[in-house]
């Protein structure tokens, strides 16, 4: 683990607070429950230091050059000389003793002065602007700005819709120049594709000549964007924020697990975005992971359990499963989109009634940013819940062996399309099939019994991400046409095979028997995982040779060294 | 503690009842020739006064443009949730209105859930709805009295409007950088 770094005391406003030393200034005021009023500051980018909102009046204490002590006041206090014109505090890290004001009147006079300059040239088209209600523009000029405008003169006129890029369109008149998308765009992409052409008033954000912005983390810039001028082009004019309910959740896109915010209204999601989590994304997020919502709403959604194409309820749908599942030669086909409540169901079912468990490893391209080449959420899960016991393998060859020798009749099948992962129509026809899935597809058509199942978005559960870190994900939108939740149509099968009287699951209950019987989960409950996630000991599974490489905060050399010495 | 309340007993006078009646005819005669005040309502209306809150609609600038950006602030703030927005973009291709950018899709306002508050009103950025002289109101459903955009313009028309805002936006656009 990092070595523990120094803690050092400064005093903001009369306060001491304890912080690393080095510390960014306004991160420590933070710390403290103080703001200092920032726009082009942002914690994962380099300090560019162009706005000066920032400024705050600092102080270190007089050292006597003779002595090279600290000079003392008459309370025997250090006496601190405070620097004759106020500093920014984005470009300040915090030294011990260290005194910062963030309130006196020629710093207000300050935060007071760049507003106005700030707005000069803004177009204050507030009302028909996505940024309005989560815009630093908006906010600071009521907390720090004037009130009013002294400027009668003609505003600068600059190009309001420009498509920067697929997904990204620019107002410049509402650019404050702050060069965090630059920034973002050439420090964490590496993709540097925009810059400021011209001067003065008429600086404008551009694309450098023939390139656009256009790769996949292009929206990040719309979210740290501090004001209007970069909007998603997605979800321009759709709905104003403060409308829209965020709720935490988790990315599927890969077994990075992006934390990330659902934003929704009346059911209805508009968009995704990132959520801060130091250790697995930053602040960022990829651009294909943000139109997951659109498979909610989806055309090809199921909507109703079926026996043999009719249409049925919850109860009889459940009931045929289980005689299915009883009666014949069962094999599952189990999933790493699962989460884990719902992995270790599945696994229970399967040790009751005996049968194969087939998973599929789904590998994609994979970036060393955010998206890693295993493109499911959770197979770290599917491990920790014992589900599986090794890798496994990219298709499902070894299932259809066992199928043509006459060793399964009957399929669980958790959201897999099976005619996508190795077998072949004749293999399919052979065996009777339980799907359990999200949309229509091949496999869904073949089935005997349909169980539609919940989108991430409708349910709750965790994934395992490729560190092992388990983090939660929320149910954002209510299931779509009454369909249950997966767990309840898990546990609803679980105890028609066995016979048992059906109680409806709950997700404590489930992590209780989980605690139980699984040595890493000992301990744990759904409640105390934190919105962060948590770090599980993943040891038991050194081992074997997961396909990640490398992403942002994930390295296959010294993950599997970390594992190697707890 | 109880009370005993003394009661006068009645006079003479009073036991006649004579100025009793007199005076309830002469209250009713005064009136009788009075002044009417009564409207026969609905052949006569009433003058509406100026300010009076009546059915919120939408209003055009004098140049027959559409007003409401749909900024979804009424919305916001009316109290009951009698209204509901789909906001909308105006394409690059309009090129009259493409500067405003913005403009309501659908706009629906429930009248009955509306209750007159007027807030609509008091947040609008752009003068865009108002509350004006319509105060009754009848259907035969529901539905009917769930008012359209098209139908809130109707009931709007048009009113003096002194900012001219977009138009103001417009020929700034036009004539380019002033300096
Ligand atoms: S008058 Fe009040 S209740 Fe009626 S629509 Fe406006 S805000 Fe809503
Ligand atoms: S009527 Fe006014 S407040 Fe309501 S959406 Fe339109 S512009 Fe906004
Ligand atoms: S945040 Fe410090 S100068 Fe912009």
């Amino acid at each position: 683990m990092s070595q523990e770094t120094k803690l050092i005391t400064i005093n903001i406003d009369g306060q001491d607070i304890q912080v690393p030393a080095g510390t960014n200034v306004i991160d420590a005021a933070t710390s403290a429950g103080k703001e200092i009023p920032h726009f082009c500051y942002h914690p994962h980018l380099s300090v560019s230091g162009n706005c000066r909102m920032c400024l705050v009046e600092l102080g270190t204490p007089m050292i006597d050059r003779a002595t090279n002590q600290p000079v003392l006041d008459e309370n025997g206090k250090p006496k601190i000389s405070f620097m004759p014109k106020p500093a920014i505090a984005c470009s300040t890290k915090a030294t011990p003793g260290m005194h910062v004001k963030t309130q006196t009147p020629a710093i207000k006079d300050c935060q007071n002065g760049v507003m106005e300059f700030l707005l000069v040239n803004h177009p204050l088209d507030c009302p028909i602007c996505d940024q309005a209600g989560e815009c630093r523009l908006q906010e600071f000029a009521t907390d720090y700005g004037r009130g009013y405008s002294r400027y009668i003169e003609e505003k600068n006129v600059k190009p309001k819709r420009t498509q920067l890029g697929p997904r990204v369109t620019l107002d410049d008149e509402r650019c404050i120049l702050c060069s965090r998308c630059v920034r973002f765009s050439k420090e964490i992409v590496k993709d540097d594709v925009l810059g400021f052409i011209d001067r003065g008033s008429y600086s404008t954000l551009a694309c450098y000549p023939g390139k656009k912005l256009e790769n996949n983390y292009s929206l990040n810039t719309v979210d740290i964007c501090p004001v209007g001028a970069l909007t998603s082009t997605d979800f321009r004019f759709k709905m104003r924020v403060w409308f829209l309910k965020p709720v935490n959740s988790i990315c599927t896109e890969s077994s990075v697990g992006v934390n990330t915010q659902v934003w929704s209204r009346e059911g209805q999601i508009y968009r995704i975005t990132p959520r801060r989590n130091d250790a697995v994304n930053d602040s960022w997020m990829a651009d294909s992971g943000r139109m997951l919502y659109k498979q909610v709403e989806d055309e090809s959604r199921l909507k109703h359990y079926q026996i043999n194409g009719v249409e049925s309820t919850f109860e009889a749908a459940t009931k045929a499963a289980a005689d299915l599942i009883n009666s014949g030669k069962v094999a599952y086909v189990g999933s790493a989109r699962m989460s884990v409540e719902e992995q270790f169901l599945l696994r229970e079912i399967a040790e009751f009634k005996l049968g194969g468990m087939h998973l599929v490893y789904h590998q994609q391209q994979g970036d060393d940013l955010l998206i890693a080449k295993d493109a499911s959420p959770n197979l770290r899960g599917a491990l920790v819940s014992g589900l599986i016991k090794e890798l496994p393998k990219t298709d499902l060859a070894v299932l259809g062996t066992r199928i043509d020798s006459g060793n399964v009749d009957t399929l669980f099948v958790a959201g897999e399309d099976l005619t996508k992962v190795g077998l072949t129509p004749a293999q399919i026809a052979k065996v009777k099939i339980i799907y359990h899935g999200t949309h229509t597809n091949a496999t869904s058509e073949k089935s005997a019994v349909l169980l539609p199942a919940l989108t991430v978005f409708e349910r709750t559960g965790c994934f395992i991400n490729q560190q092992f870190r388990i983090q939660k994900f929320n149910t954002c939108v209510p299931p779509t046409n009454g369909i249950r939740a997966d767990i309840e149509v898990l546990s609803q099968i679980q105890s028609q095979v066995k016979g048992e009287h059906y109680k409806l699951p709950n997700i404590q209950a489930i992590w209780e028997q989980m605690g139980k019987r699984i040595n890493v989960l000992a301990g744990v409950t759904f409640n105390s995982i934190p919105d962060d996630g948590l770090l599980l000991d993943g040891s038991d599974f050194s081992a074997l040779t997961f396909c990640e490489v490398k992403s942002l905060h994930y390295n296959v050399r010294t993950s599997t060294s970390t594992f190697a010495n707890t | 503690m109880a009370k005993v309340v003394d009661r006068k007993p009645l006079t003479w006078a009073e036991h006649t009842y004579l100025p009793q009646i007199v005076g309830g005819l002469k209250i009713t005669l005064t009136n009788l020739f009075r002044k009417k005040v009564t409207l026969q309502y609905p052949e006569e209306r009433p003058v509406i006064p100026d300010g009076y809150r009546g059915i919120p609609t939408l209003v055009k600038d004098p140049n027959g443009r559409e007003k409401c950006v749909s900024c979804q602030l009424c919305e916001f703030v009316c109290p009951p949730k009698a209204i509901r927005i789909t906001p909308g973009a105006i394409p690059e291709e309009n090129t009259e209105r493409a500067h405003i950018e913005k403009a309501p899709q659908e706009f629906e306002i429930n009248m009955l859930r509306c209750i007159y508050c007027g807030f609509c009103q008091e947040v609008c950025p752009e003068e865009a709805i108002f509350l004006q002289d319509t105060f009754s109101l009848s259907g035969y459903s529901r539905e009917e009295l769930v008012f359209q955009k098209q139908k809130l313009y109707e009931i709007g028309g048009t009113l003096p409007d002194k900012h001219f805002k977009w138009d103001k936006k417009r020929s700034a656009a036009h004539a380019g950088n002033a300096h």
